[in-house]
């Protein structure tokens, strides 16, 4: 669904991202690990289009979105949630989901009937949020949440907008060890039921093996390795620059 | 159980509002028929600073453009100064004019908003005061009585017209704006603005087009105004280039400020307090400006969420206390 063609993109000396080749499939669960300075959140930020690349290909369903605005594609299916948690601060769980949901809809430009007058845009939120176990704090601002429950809503609000393909931004950074795994239940049992690609980046192997269908190693804007998450584990190139063990 | 409580005191509220004239004096009426005015003035500014984000020091631009459109259609075409042709002319006009300043002006955020809406309504400002023969320049335009369904209220005085049909007629379109604002900001363009306001980020990744938002935005907030600025002209019987100076747009910030912004009545309370402490000051001290600006100051320190916002969060403190003391 998702081909990559000889992507680059370059910040002055900086190779951010250096001639990158990839593909994502239907349904399937892609982790790319890599130290600090790899390219990780680069990529995302190419493909979700908040960046533009200087050279090369991105293909979405064969249409090419190299060049298309964010706006464009999310109306296509890419989703984001971000590493640095992005919500609407001021406003109710409920409405961050819902917001997304009218705008999915083509609804946000109805300005005279109160949003809980669609009821089944409400009843679809509250699906959502029961999806991810937050229905209960569908009432509170994001100000009263956990770190877990901020990261599980940025993904929820990611979710709402039907996304084909997710991109995941660190989704466990700055939650308590004991709650990673309880966060990424969530998101991953929500992500499976709808059969949503996704493309996460992360850093808590635990997380990456215990997740994700493929791995995919960055080192220096490139990709260095790739393949089931025990195959890369084993991989001595991999053990050595991203673990730093050497054998 | 009544279902809404909300609602029930807003037509309680209208109904006490319907016999106002007989319980003030004519001084006292004017000055809350000014109050009023300005409360749809702040309904429309508030949607711009409390629900979008938007700062803007040149709102009084869209109160003059409706001002001067009462003036200057009583002056230049007064076989049609009626008020059923003056309102949607003052509405149109400053429709157009919000376009024009709006589409100038979102390309912007935070203070760079605030400074290019600043500079538009002088410039507009320079023109009502420079263009003499067409605008009046410094003596302004006199704003005469109005027909209203082709009756005339001529040989009546000011204070009795003001006092009769016209309040009525002030109330019901204050009434209108109040429950049109209420569906605009509960809708969910309402919740796209409020999200802009939050996180245009975010907004933009969910699939807003926030400058476009903001423009409609900044649109129907001009539109309260220029109709807040034609019912004024009536009640003051006189409109000058001041309006569109940056001093009174500073008055419009504060009355929202004053009242609360984000809250949808907070501008409401927010106007009709201005209205009457500016009086007083004015009335009581030469140093008035010094107890408007010291009166601020205790605002910002001690209710940064304005009167409302300080009613509201006491209401919700005696609502938990009353759960907390209810016995099992």
């Amino acid at each position: 669904m998702l081909t990559i063609d000889n992507l680059k993109k370059h910040f002055g000396f900086v190779r951010a991202v250096d001639n990158v080749n990839m593909d994502i499939r239907e349904g399937e669960i892609v982790s790319i690990i890599g130290t600090n300075g790899a390219g990780k959140t680069t990529l995302v930020n190419l493909i979700s289009g908040y960046i533009k690349p200087d050279s090369g290909r991105i293909l979405f369903f064969d249409k090419d979105i190299t060049y298309a605005s964010p706006y464009i594609r999310i109306k296509l299916g890419v989703g984001r949630s971000f590493q640095l948690i992005q919500l609407f601060g001021n406003i109710t769980v409920l409405d961050n989901v819902r917001t997304a949901l009218f705008s999915k809809y083509g609804m946000i430009r109805r300005g005279l009937l109160p949003a809980d007058r669609y009821s089944s845009v409400t009843d679809e939120a509250i699906k959502i949020l029961d999806n991810f176990n937050m229905s209960d704090k569908k009432d509170l601002t994001p100000t009263g949440l956990s770190e877990g429950d901020l990261k599980i809503l940025d993904i929820a609000i990611a979710f709402a907008l039907k996304s084909k393909l997710l991109l995941l931004d660190e989704p466990t950074s700055g939650v308590a060890t004991n709650d990673k795994f309880k966060v990424m239940d969530s998101i991953v049992s929500a992500i499976k039921k709808e059969g949503i690609s996704t493309l996460i980046i992360e850093h808590d192997m635990d997380i990456v093996s215990g997740y994700s269908d493929r791995v995919i190693v960055m080192h220096e804007g490139k990709i260095m390795a790739e393949g089931k998450p025990n195959e890369v584990m084993e991989n001595k190139e991999v053990k050595a620059t991203v673990f730093g063990i050497v054998s | 159980m009544v279902k809404n409580p909300r609602w029930v005191a807003y037509v309680l509220i209208f109904i006490i509002l319907l016999f106002i004239p007989r319980l003030l004096s004519i001084h006292d009426l004017m000055l809350f028929e000014y109050g009023l005015t300005f409360a749809i003035v702040g309904l429309g500014f508030n949607l711009l600073l409390g629900y979008t984000g938007l700062l803007s020091f040149g709102h009084g631009a869209y109160f003059a453009v409706g001002a001067y459109t009462v003036g200057m259609i009583a002056k230049y075409f007064p076989g049609a100064y009626s008020l059923e042709i003056l309102i949607p002319a003052a509405l149109l006009f400053s429709l157009i004019i919000s376009i024009i300043f709006g589409f100038v002006c979102v390309r912007h955020t935070k203070i760079f908003f605030s400074i290019l809406a600043l500079s538009l309504s002088m410039l507009l400002y320079a023109l009502l005061f420079k263009l003499y023969h067409l605008t009046g320049g410094s003596d302004g335009l006199r704003v005469p009585l109005p027909t209203l369904l082709g009756i005339s209220f001529k040989g009546i005085r000011r204070p009795e017209f003001l006092s009769g049909t016209y309040y009525y007629f002030l109330l019901v379109l204050f009434a209108i704006s109040c429950v049109i604002m209420r569906g605009i900001v509960s809708s969910p363009f309402g919740k796209a603005l409020q999200a802009i306001r939050d996180n245009e980020v975010r907004a933009e990744l969910i699939g807003i087009r926030v400058r476009r938002y903001r423009l409609y935005a900044f649109i129907i907030s001009g539109m309260f105004v220029g109709l807040g600025g034609a019912l004024w002209s009536f009640v003051n019987g006189h409109v000058t280039a001041d309006l569109s100076h940056w001093v009174f747009s500073g008055e419009i910030v504060y009355m929202t400020l004053l009242g609360g912004f984000g809250i949808l009545e907070g501008p409401i309370i927010g106007a009709i307090l201005f209205t009457y402490l500016k009086l007083y000051a004015m009335g009581n001290t030469q140093y008035w400006m010094f107890v408007i600006g010291a009166t601020l100051i205790v605002l910002v320190l001690l209710l940064p969420n304005g009167v409302a916002g300080a009613i509201a969060s006491l209401l919700a403190k005696i609502k938990r206390k009353t759960v907390k003391g209810t016995p099992c």
